[in-house]
Parts: C-alpha cells; structure tokens; sequence
C-alpha cells in the first residue's frame, strides 16, 4: 500500500510544476505593464518604477524570475493582496472553510441522494421511477446552476420565506470563528438558535452546488450498478442464500462504487469551480466570491495564487481519491 | 422418498406463450448419488438448476406441478425461507471460477460469510472453519490464503475455493454446473477427483452438468441428456453408453473422438439446436434426426420407459433385450 | 468498419437489390431515431437555429429597443400582460422574447466559434501525440494534465481575467478550456488505430505521414470526436453564460443569456419572469443538445455507451 501511495505521489511532482509554470506565465501574460498592475495603479513614478522592477524582480531574465516565484512558494510566501496588504495564504485559509463546509455539504448532499437515487434506479430498471431518475439526472447534468440558484431562492427564500437569502449566518448572531466551520463554531458558542440558522443558511447553496455532482453520480451509479448486477459473483452470493439487500449492498454496490468514486473525484473540481457561481449567489464567503472579487478589483496577487491554492487542492483531492480507489480495489491495490 | 423431485418444470422468459427455456422437464435425484446432466449450450440444463435455487428473475417465470427438494415444496416457500436452503442444503458450484469470487472482498470473508449465515459461526470459530474447509478442499498454504483476493489466485485454486464455500453449508445437494469447463486439462481431472471424493466422504447428491460425456462415464451413475429444455434420455451409466435408445444421444456419443475411434471422420450432428422462431411441431430433433418419419415431424413424443431407458422418441434403438 | 461519415459506395449498375447494404447516412438516421429523447433535442435544437439564424425577422422587436412605458411587464397569461411584449419586458422595457431571441444568436455563436477553435488544434496535438509517442507525446500530455487540473470554469475565469471579458476573450477561453479533451481522445483513438492492420498496409504502400495522419487514421476517429464535440458545445454555452452572470463574459447590453440573468438578478422579487426565462431557455438548450448527444454516441459509437 505504502509504494501504492508513494508511486502515485510522484506522478503529482510534474503535474505540480506545471501548474506553477502556468500561474507564472498568468501574470506576465497579462496586457500592459506588470509593476503598474501589480502596484494597480497607473503612470506610475519612473523612479519608483525602477525600484518597484528591481524588487518584484522584474528586471531579471524569465527563468531567473520563475525560479524566484518557485523559490518564494517554496518558503510559504504567497505574496499579498493589494486591496488589503494582508497575506494571502492567511486569506485563503480564513476563507477557505467556508468553501469546504459549503463543498462538503453539497458532496454529502449529492453522494447520499445520488447513490440511492442510482441503485434504485438500476434495482426497478425500466419503472418509472427510473426514467424519472435518468430524466431528471440528464436535465441535472444540463442545468445553469447560477440560475437553479435564483430560482431556489425566489421559491423558497423570497415566496415561501423557509430560508434566508444570503450569507452564513445572521447577523444577529455574534460567533467567534474557531475552527471556521459555521455548523461547528455556533454548536460550541452558547448563541440560542444559532446552529439551526446555520443550517438554513447552508441548505439551499449545498442543493445548488451538489444538483451537478448529484445527477452525475445517480447516472454512474445506475450504469455501474447494472453491469456489477449481471456479474457471477452476484449470483454467487445469491447461491449462497444471502438476502436481497446483502447481495446488493456488500457485494453488488461495494463493486459498483469502485467506477463512482471517480466520478465523485472528478467532480470535486466542478465543484470547486461551481463554488464560484454559488457562493456568488449567495453572497456565501469563502474563496470562489474572494477570487471573483479579487479579478473585478484585478488584485493580481490574489488572483494569481488563488488559482494556484486551488488547482493543488484539486491535485491533492484527486490524489486521496486515487488512493481510496486503491482501497476499495484490491486489483489496482497489487498492480506490479 | 427421492432427495430432489422435478415433475413438468416449465421456464419461460416472457409471458405465457413465449418459448419455454424449460419445457416439461421430469427429474429425480436420490440421496447420495451423482446425476450427470449432459446437452449442448442452451438446453436448459443450468437453467433448470437455476431455477431450483430461486436465481430466476422477471421476466423468466417458473411452473411445475412438482419441485420437492428434501420433503420441501420449494415453489410455495417465501423468498426468506427459500433462503434458508439454498446455500446450505442445496449449493452450487459455477463454471467460472474467476468471475465467480467477489473481486473486492478475501477468500475467508467469502467463505465466512456462508458460515455465519446458515451455521451461526463468527469470529474465530468461523475463521477455524474456513480454515479447516480450505484444507478439505487440498489448498495449499491455507491459512495465508483466507487472506487472499481472487485475483491472487489461479482458476484451479479459485474453483477449489468455490467447492470450499458450497460445502461450507453441509449441503445435501451439490450441483456443480460445468466445475470444469474454464480450467485447463490438467487441472480439470483433480477437481473432478476432488467433487467426487467429497461426494462419497458425506454422501451427499450431486448433480454434475457438463458436455464431456468422458467425465459423464468416469463418475455418474446416471444420466440425463437434455436437448431444446427437454429431458430426451434418462438412463444408467455403462447402458446408456453402450446402447443409447435416443438418435440424439447416439450423436453425442459418436462425436466423442474416443468413442468412434478408427472412424475416418468424427460423425456430427448437422444443424443447430431450435431457437425462438423455428421451434418445429413434432420432436424437436425431427429437422436433424438421421431416422425421422413422418409422424415424428406431426406429433411429439413423451419420455417413456424403453429397453434400458427411458426415452423421448417414437422410433428408439438398440431396443433388443441380450 | 461501420464509418457513418466514410463516403456511400456508389452502386454497380444492375445489382441484387438485397445485397444492396442501407447508405451510411440512413443506417445512422435509423440508429439515432431510435431514441426518442435525441430526436427531441434535436427538433428542438432546429428550432433554436431557425430563431438565431432569422433573428431580425423571427423577434417581434429590436432587442435594445427600450420602451419607457412598459418597464417589466409580466408576459402574456399573467393578469398586466400585452400580447406586444409576448414574454413580458425587463427592467429597461425591452422585449424580453427579442432579446432572448437574439441572444440565441450570440449563444450559438460562441459554441460553435469555440468548438472549431478547439476541435481543430486539439485534433492536431491529439494526432501529433499519438504518432510521435516518444518524442511529443509525454510533453503534450503533460500540459493538457496541467490544464484538466483546473476546473474548467474557474481555468476560463483566469483566462479571462487575463485577457480582460468581452465576446472574443470569451470565445478564447472556452476554447483553451476545452482543448485537452480533444486531445486526449484524439491520442487515444489514435493509439487504438495505428496497431491495425490496414494502417500497416498503408505505410507498406508507402503513404506519407500526412496521409496517414489525416486520410488513412482520422477518420476512423471521429465518432468519439463528433460526440465530444457536441457535449462540449453544450458545455461551452453555459460556460458562456456563466461567464457573462460572473459579469467577465459578454458585456450588457449585448443580449447574451448569462448577462441578461445578471442584471435581471435585482429584480427577483418583482418581476419573475426576467430571472427564470433566460434561465429556463439555456437550461432547455443544454438539455437539447446533451439529449442529442446521447443519441449520437448510440448511433455512431455503441462501445461509448457505458462510458460518460
């Protein structure tokens, strides 16, 4: 298992380098001089861009100025933002709880209602519940979140008034951020009723980002579970006298997940990316409003390894996904 | 009173007109003894067995007057209670070794799954069996191989691990269906070697399907070839060999290249078994029979006490009594 | 080979009528009426290119034609509504069904515009990476993991926030975004190909390797490439749209369908009908075109059926 995790683990080396290779050129490929964008402003002084070239290193050749850029990432140093001269690892990981409760309900959302959703559908093939679930996952698969997001709320949050508009909590409620985990912080803060309006806060945006995930896993999961279902170690376990839901949850469904759980890894980047258009609706704050502001007020810094901070936690997940594909398949698990 | 009785057992996929797969099958089989089943691919003979065990599923329906297994109407038992023989007292051995095994779970899970469903057996105790089932199955190593994943292993050990988990139930039947088939020549005589001694240290019943009527002669005492879902000859072991009643049985013998030995060419059998659409009125071997009447072609014949069998035709051989 | 896109042999004058095997084109038609979703897609799909292609004479108004007296009208059926402003009118007063007409137009354009600038460059790298597996391919492949590494939407907020928005910048960035699929299914299609044997027989006969490339091996694949390409038209329309909601696609007033949901966002509790038309008009779009591909990869290409 150990030089399972290690080989995949250096497949991610060149895949890292060329993201920092790509973020790099996203700066420099940026129209107009570089100091009056990094600096943001214009006609800047010629003195103090001299020195300004001179610092950011601008005057050096461009592999000098990679290696540079390399060598500061290396060191934890992001660089900071120009609208608010804080750091923006530090704005990142302040953030970035938000996205990953956001994220995580959206995932838990998805994954539960989608597999059930998909065995079901592979379970009663042919009924009307399935081409219900097949239709709904296809108009799923096909829908503007941006607008599922509006619609959701003039239904429930605006006719119905069920939940609120934005944001993560009320501002009524006045909660220390502990760990960042909006559901967490209330529960350990002594606010009444502060959990419950967490909790209806995160609803509606954890439907939106998770209705993509959702119609793709159901889809997944209803093809995937047809073919483990023809397999002869089905009927083997049916041989054995085992009841139905035996057969099908431990042996047909832990089979059948092993296709899903990719899917579900690769959706972690449309998630992410959906993040941005949700949280966007929803005003909700974590790091895909921070970068769509962060490009509106051309705050390169941030923008620059925002992107960056992202596409290694797409990395990243995708890695642990790998490694939980090999353990839940004993045959990738023992290749060479 | 016979272990396993079958009385016109009816599978059809589709409504009531269509097809049957399983077309007024009649079998017995006693306590204790071993049954071979031969016929080509699509006979019915796994079908029949599969709907012994309740694996049929809709669209296939099922109907017999009678399927008795060991006193028990098995038509009339809820799914549960079915449950609670298949697996234990009735169990199967598949003709795929490879596929046959769960690919995500051990060797010992698989096996203790069967123990701890129908014996009660868990933890150590269910270990302790599986353990002692894989050395009664001659797996060497067994104990680093309960640990081990099908793919870990070759199609012989996998089939042996197979017989472990049927037997692990105690069955009073075993049917292996074609045990044989996936695995090389020289593994399949020691499975076949294996099924048999297990066969006799527990006296259980075994039902052996395949299409090697050398393995049919070696070791069952009686036979039934099936042709198109029908049973078309039931008989003993050496009779039935040596002086078939059925024109199909016939054939099959004469393709066996040991059995014609000397011929200048393997006789065969002209002509494909009826499908869907082309099923005739009369005997179903009527379009290939090399001895086919008139009437065999109008009416079909029932399977009917012969000289030394019992037969489907109208027109049996070999009928002289010695 | 069953090549839908291979040209129909033209028959020997009197022949066996029964030997005569159904032109590609018709067993292709068989094939994708069969399902009856795509056929849907597809019908509706026409009618979207109708509307785009006769726009100015299909949309009862000019789509920026602003009506000072009819600021948001509710459509038709609701009690206020004028059958002069059939959808009812935005908060500018111009016609809401003009607009989404046109933009129908612009919709179509960016997905066809990026598909090309795509499939075409895509198909190009796929092929180089495929024949030269030692020298070009690692390389190639290696970029276009560094790009998939990137959702593709937040890869198209970069780009764009590079290049500033706007329709052309747009166009771009959906299509870099959507580069390395074409790529990778270029590769591996022809990776499956050069190990057959009528491309060895061609090599003997001694084509060069542009004829390989582009007469012999690609068009044994494309019927991935077709399919893909009409999945990532889908994709590229509201990816488009997106864009335009975020405020980094097209700019108002151009009536694009994710910038006509942005403004109209402040009037969610007034006026329904500007929020969920626009909306409900990619969304049925999508859906065409995603039905439309199902049925096609059915028809051209029954080993993908269980792939996506």
């Amino acid at each position: 298992m150990l030089s399972f995790i290690a080989r995949r683990l250096g497949l991610l080396i060149p895949t890292f380098f060329g993201i920092t290779l790509l973020t790099f050129a996203l700066i420099r490929l940026i129209p107009g001089d570089p100091v009056e964008v990094m600096m943001g402003e214009r006609r800047v002084d010629p003195e103090m861009h001299a020195q300004a070239m001179e610092r950011l290193g601008l005057n050096k050749p461009l592999p000098a100025q990679y290696l540079d850029y390399v060598g500061k990432l290396a060191q934890g140093d992001l660089g900071e933002s120009l609208r608010t001269r804080e750091s923006v690892w530090r704005e990142f990981m302040t953030l970035f709880p938000a996205t990953l409760e956001l994220a995580m309900a959206a995932l838990l959302f998805a994954g539960i209602v989608g597999l059930l959703a998909g065995v079901i559908a592979a379970l009663k093939r042919g009924s009307l519940f399935d081409h219900g679930v097949m239709g709904l996952s296809l108009a799923g698969y096909s829908m503007p979140i941006f607008w599922w997001g509006l619609i959701l709320i003039m239904f429930f949050s605006v006719s119905l008034g069920w939940t609120p508009v934005s944001g993560r909590i009320d501002l009524l409620y006045d909660i220390e951020p502990k760990t960042g985990f909006m559901l967490i912080d209330t529960l350990l803060s002594d606010e009444e009723g502060s959990f419950k309006d967490a909790v209806m806060h995160l609803i509606l945006p954890a439907i939106v980002l998770g209705t993509i995930p959702l119609a793709v896993i159901a889809r997944m999961t209803r093809s995937s579970m047809l073919e483990v279902l023809r397999e002869d170690y089905v009927r083997t376990a049916r041989a054995k006298g085992l009841s139905p839901a035996r057969v099908v949850f431990v042996h047909g469904l832990r089979n059948a997940l092993i296709p899903v759980l990719t899917v579900f890894g690769l959706q972690v980047g449309t998630l992410l990316a959906g993040a941005v258009l949700t949280e966007t609706i929803f005003s909700w704050p974590g790091i895909g409003k921070w970068l769509i502001e962060a490009i509106g007020a051309r705050d390169y810094p941030v923008v620059q390894n925002g992107i960056l901070l992202i596409a290694c936690l797409v990395i990243l997940v995708n890695f642990v996904v790998d490694i939980l594909y090999g353990l839940a398949n004993p045959r990738i698990r023992h290749q060479r | 009173m016979s272990l396993l009785q079958i009385n016109n057992l009816n599978v059809r996929f589709g409504d009531a007109n269509a097809v049957p797969v399983v077309d007024g099958l009649d079998l017995s089989v006693q306590a204790g003894e071993i049954l071979a089943i031969v016929g080509e691919s699509g006979s019915g003979k796994s079908v029949t067995m599969m709907a012994l065990m309740g694996l049929i599923d809709a669209p296939g329906r099922i109907t017999a007057d009678a399927l008795t297994f060991d006193g028990t109407n098995m038509l009339t038992l809820s799914g549960r209670q079915r449950r609670k023989v298949v697996g234990k007292d009735i169990a199967m051995v598949f003709q795929d070794p490879m596929t046959a095994l769960n690919p995500s779970y051990t060797v010992g899970y698989q096996i203790e799954e069967v123990l701890r469903q129908h014996l009660g057996l868990k933890g150590k105790a269910a270990r302790q069996r599986a353990l002692e089932l894989l050395n009664k199955v001659e797996i060497p190593a067994a104990e680093s191989r309960l640990d081990a994943y099908p793919h870990q292993l070759s199609g012989g050990m996998s089939q042996r691990v197979a017989i472990a988990m049927a037997i692990a139930g105690e069955p009073k039947l075993l049917i292996a269906d074609e045990p044989t088939t996936a695995l090389d020549v020289t593994i399949q005589a020691q499975i076949m070697e294996l099924l048999v001694n297990l066969q006799q240290e527990r006296n259980m019943a075994l039902i052996l399907i395949t299409h090697d009527l050398a393995v049919v002669a070696e070791t069952a005492r009686r036979v039934c070839v099936m042709y198109a879902g029908q049973a078309v000859e039931v008989g003993q072991v050496p009779e039935l060999f040596d002086i078939p009643a059925h024109p199909y049985t016939e054939a099959l013998l004469a393709a066996i290249p040991e059995h014609s030995a000397g011929a200048e060419r393997l006789a065969t059998l002209p002509g494909i078994v009826p499908g869907r659409y082309d099923r005739p009125q009369g005997c179903l071997l009527s379009p290939r029979c090399p001895y086919v009447q008139d009437n065999c072609r109008q009416q079909r014949p029932a399977l009917e006490a012969k000289a030394h069998s019992q037969a489907r035709c109208f027109y049996p051989l070999n009928q002289e009594v010695a | 080979m069953n090549n839908p896109i291979a040209k129909p042999v033209s028959p020997a004058s009197p022949v066996d009528h029964s030997l005569l095997y159904p032109s590609p084109y018709k067993e292709f038609w068989q094939a994708f009426a069969r399902n009856k979703g795509a056929v849907m897609g597809l019908a509706f799909m026409c009618v979207v290119v109708f509307c785009a292609l006769f726009a100015p004479w299909v949309a009862p108004h000019d789509p920026s034609e602003q009506y000072r007296d009819f600021l948001l009208t509710p459509p038709v059926w609701l009690e206020g509504g004028t059958w002069q402003f059939i959808l009812g009118t935005d908060e500018l007063g111009r016609d809401l069904l003009s607009r989404l007409i046109q933009g129908a137009r612009l919709s179509l354009l960016i997905g066809l515009s990026s598909v090309v600038m795509s499939l075409i460059p895509g198909i190009l790298l796929g092929l180089l990476a495929g024949f030269f597996p030692q020298l070009l391919g690692p390389s190639i492949m290696r970029l276009m993991d560094v790009m998939l590494a990137l959702p593709s939407l937040l890869l198209a907020v970069a780009i764009v926030a590079i290049l500033g928005p706007g329709l052309i910048n747009t166009v771009i960035a959906i299509a870099i975004v959507s580069l390395p699929s074409y790529v990778r299914l270029t590769r591996a299609a022809v990776m499956g190909e050069l190990n057959r044997d009528y491309v060895t027989a061609a090599r003997l006969a001694g084509a060069g390797l542009g004829r390989l490339m582009f007469v012999t091996v690609l068009p044994n694949c494309m019927a991935p490439l077709i399919v893909q390409a009409t999945l990532s038209f889908s994709s590229a329309i509201l990816d488009a749209a997106a864009l335009g909601f975020l405020g980094l696609g097209v700019q108002p007033p151009t009536p694009e369908w994710g910038t006509m949901l942005a403004s109209a966002r402040d009037y969610i509790e007034r006026a329904w009908w500007v929020v969920s038309l626009p909306g409900l008009t990619i969304l049925l779009s999508v859906l065409a075109i995603n039905l439309m591909g199902d049925g096609l990869r059915d028809a051209l290409d029954p080993k993908l059926k269980n792939a996506a």
